[in-house]
């Protein structure tokens, strides 16, 4: 019963912030709307159980891809978007692409058999000490792969953010100097 | 022994004596609701308590006397201050974005009291005692950044926008250094639980407790978390979102009234939260440095310690002049991040050279604690040098000021 009221709530906070990121017309709104989507979404991972992924999604989404998006909308100069009809080009295929991605969704559910044991079989109980050592053991491999490729992602972005300068010197010597304050 | 024993347990046993007397039904609702409202009166009280240590303790820094007009030496200052904010107008620009105004404090304040749940504030005193402690607090401290945002950028104002810009730049770059200093502990811990963590540093060896902070990497990672931890509330000297001689207030400039204090309450919350968890990690949480004082009640333990971080920090912030934004960048980038992955090696080599490789308690014990410093001393010696080339340490001479 009370595991039914809270996922109800949280269902329809994390529905709600989906629909106001949709509709709502200012962008960094739409972007805030997305986030309390992505903070109700993280309870549901938190409520069926799965601590670890809803902490993760939490520090990830709300933390990290939220203040991007933000960022990303501010430094556009784009915050107000033009009315749209429903029934445009783009509107349809957006809502084809929704249909598609969601039959592929509900083919996966259907076709796992959880759906059909899941009301009978209580949710595996997996402790923080267990993911630590699958993600050790087990998966280091995958792990590492990932940590190098987002390593050169980051050198990557340094390289390109870092403008090119004449000289060879490093960046500190360039930082603007007050030279009132020397003697 | 009865009586220390007792005296330690009284708010738990005063909880279970307040819940036995709710119908059985709603038994674990009142014990939710004692819990929050603990959380909540307590460290609302210690933020009151603390406007007027930091006044005074500011004002004896700077020669000069402080609060003292409204009550004894001045102690009654906190509840003229919420008096004042509470009938002050609350303007609100015109322009400015309505709703997210509104929100943006009450975000804030309500994600700042939401780490609270995971602190041990003495034994058995501890809201949720969640498997995921530390991750959760970070987790949840996420959430900050967007209040941050939302109050910045709704109020239409440059100075605000500038000021959110920073605290935001400020606190994603000072995450890493504060979440990697921790990660030290909880490799040699092996639990993200923060009341396992305690418990681990809860063991006495000749009457010493075995609090993180007395080995070499938990020093060094004790030092680089408490400066994180500085930059991330948004402190003395790391407190550029809201220079007031560069941009008056910064985020919050645009607010007035309650929701101003409420910016204000939400900064303190956050200091105590983040020392909290410092002394949870380092500092060995409710548990007493030496065993001959573990008579003293876990809530004491707790709460002197916070109130000596507390302390620290109005010294540091009563000390140190404030950073330059490009000093910011490059102290988080250049010098915290690789430190912080030093300590994590050097807890990597304690972890390994157990008795067992460096022989029996004392001598092994010294040869282990050596070369652990050895592991974060030399690479900082290089580390420093090769960050101050190029730099002339010499004594400056102003022109206008002296």
């Amino acid at each position: 019963m009370g595991m039914t009221v809270s996922f109800l709530i949280l269902a329809i906070l994390t529905l709600a912030g989906g629909v106001a990121a949709m509709t709502l017309r200012r962008l960094v709104h739409c972007a805030l709307a997305l986030a309390v989507s992505f903070a109700g979404l993280a309870a549901l991972y938190v409520n069926l159980g799965a601590e670890f992924a809803g902490l993760a999604q939490l520090l990830v989404y709300v933390g990290a891809i939220a203040i991007l998006i933000v960022f990303a909308i501010l430094l556009t100069h784009s915050s107000e978007t033009e009315l749209q009809k429903v029934f445009s080009p783009a509107g349809i295929a957006g809502a084809l692409l929704a249909l598609a991605v969601f039959a592929v969704l509900a083919w996966a559910v259907v076709s796992s058999g959880a759906a059909h044991s899941a009301a009978s079989v209580a949710a595996p109980q997996t402790s923080m000490r267990e993911i630590g050592f699958a993600l050790m053991q087990r998966y280091v491999l995958p792990l590492e792969v990932i940590a190098l490729m987002l390593t050169a992602a980051m050198i990557g972005a340094v390289i390109l953010a870092v403008r090119p300068t004449s000289g060879s010197e490093p960046a500190e010597t360039q930082a603007p100097r007050n030279p009132e304050l020397r003697a | 022994m009865i009586s220390a024993r007792s005296a330690d347990q009284v708010f738990v046993a005063l909880d279970h004596w307040i819940v036995g007397h709710v119908p059985a039904p709603f038994q674990t609702l009142a014990s939710i609701v004692i819990a929050v409202a603990m959380i909540i009166v307590v460290f609302a009280a210690l933020f009151a308590l603390t406007t007027v240590f930091e006044r005074k303790g500011l004002g004896r820094m700077q020669n000069r006397y402080g609060p003292n007009r409204v009550g004894p030496w001045g102690t009654f200052q906190p509840l003229a201050d919420a008096v004042k904010s509470l009938t002050k107008e609350d303007v609100v620009p015109h322009r400015a974005d309505h709703v997210v105004h509104y929100l943006a404090p009450l975000v804030l304040v309500g994600v700042v009291f939401l780490s609270y749940a995971v602190l041990p504030v003495g034994r058995n005193m501890i809201a949720v005692d969640l498997d995921t402690g530390v991750l959760y607090f970070f987790a949840v401290g996420a959430a900050t950044e967007l209040a941050v945002f939302m109050a910045g950028w709704s109020s239409h104002n440059k100075y605000s926008l500038l000021g959110a810009m920073r605290a935001i730049a400020q606190m994603i770059s000072y995450e890493i250094p504060l979440i990697l200093s921790s990660v030290a502990v909880i490799m040699i811990a092996g639990t993200l639980s923060t009341v396992k963590i305690v418990e681990e540093q809860a063991r006495y060896t000749a009457g010493i407790a075995h609090w993180n902070v007395i080995t070499p990497w938990g020093l060094a990672g004790f030092i680089l978390f408490m400066i994180a931890a500085t930059a991330e509330t948004n402190r003395s000297p790391f407190d550029l979102p809201e220079g007031e001689s560069e941009i008056i207030a910064g985020y919050f400039i645009e607010y007035s009234g309650f929701k101003f204090a409420l910016f204000f309450l939400a900064e303190y919350i956050e200091m105590f939260a983040v020392s909290g968890l410092a002394i949870t990690l380092f500092l060995g949480g409710w548990s007493s440095p030496v065993s001959f004082l573990a008579w003293i009640p876990s809530w004491l333990w707790f709460f002197g310690k916070l109130l000596a971080m507390i302390f620290g920090f109005i010294w540091v912030r009563g000390t140190m002049p404030r950073l330059r934004m490009d000093q910011l960048m490059n102290f988080a980038w250049k010098f915290m991040l690789p430190m912080t992955l030093i300590v994590i090696l050097s807890a990597g080599i304690w972890r390994f050279l157990s008795p067992a490789v460096v022989g029996p308690r004392p001598l092994g014990g010294v040869i282990r604690w050596l070369v652990c410093a050895l592991v974060i001393f030399a690479p900082y010696i290089l580390l420093a040098r090769k960050l101050e080339r190029g730099h002339s340490m010499e004594k400056r001479t102003y022109r206008f000021a002296e």
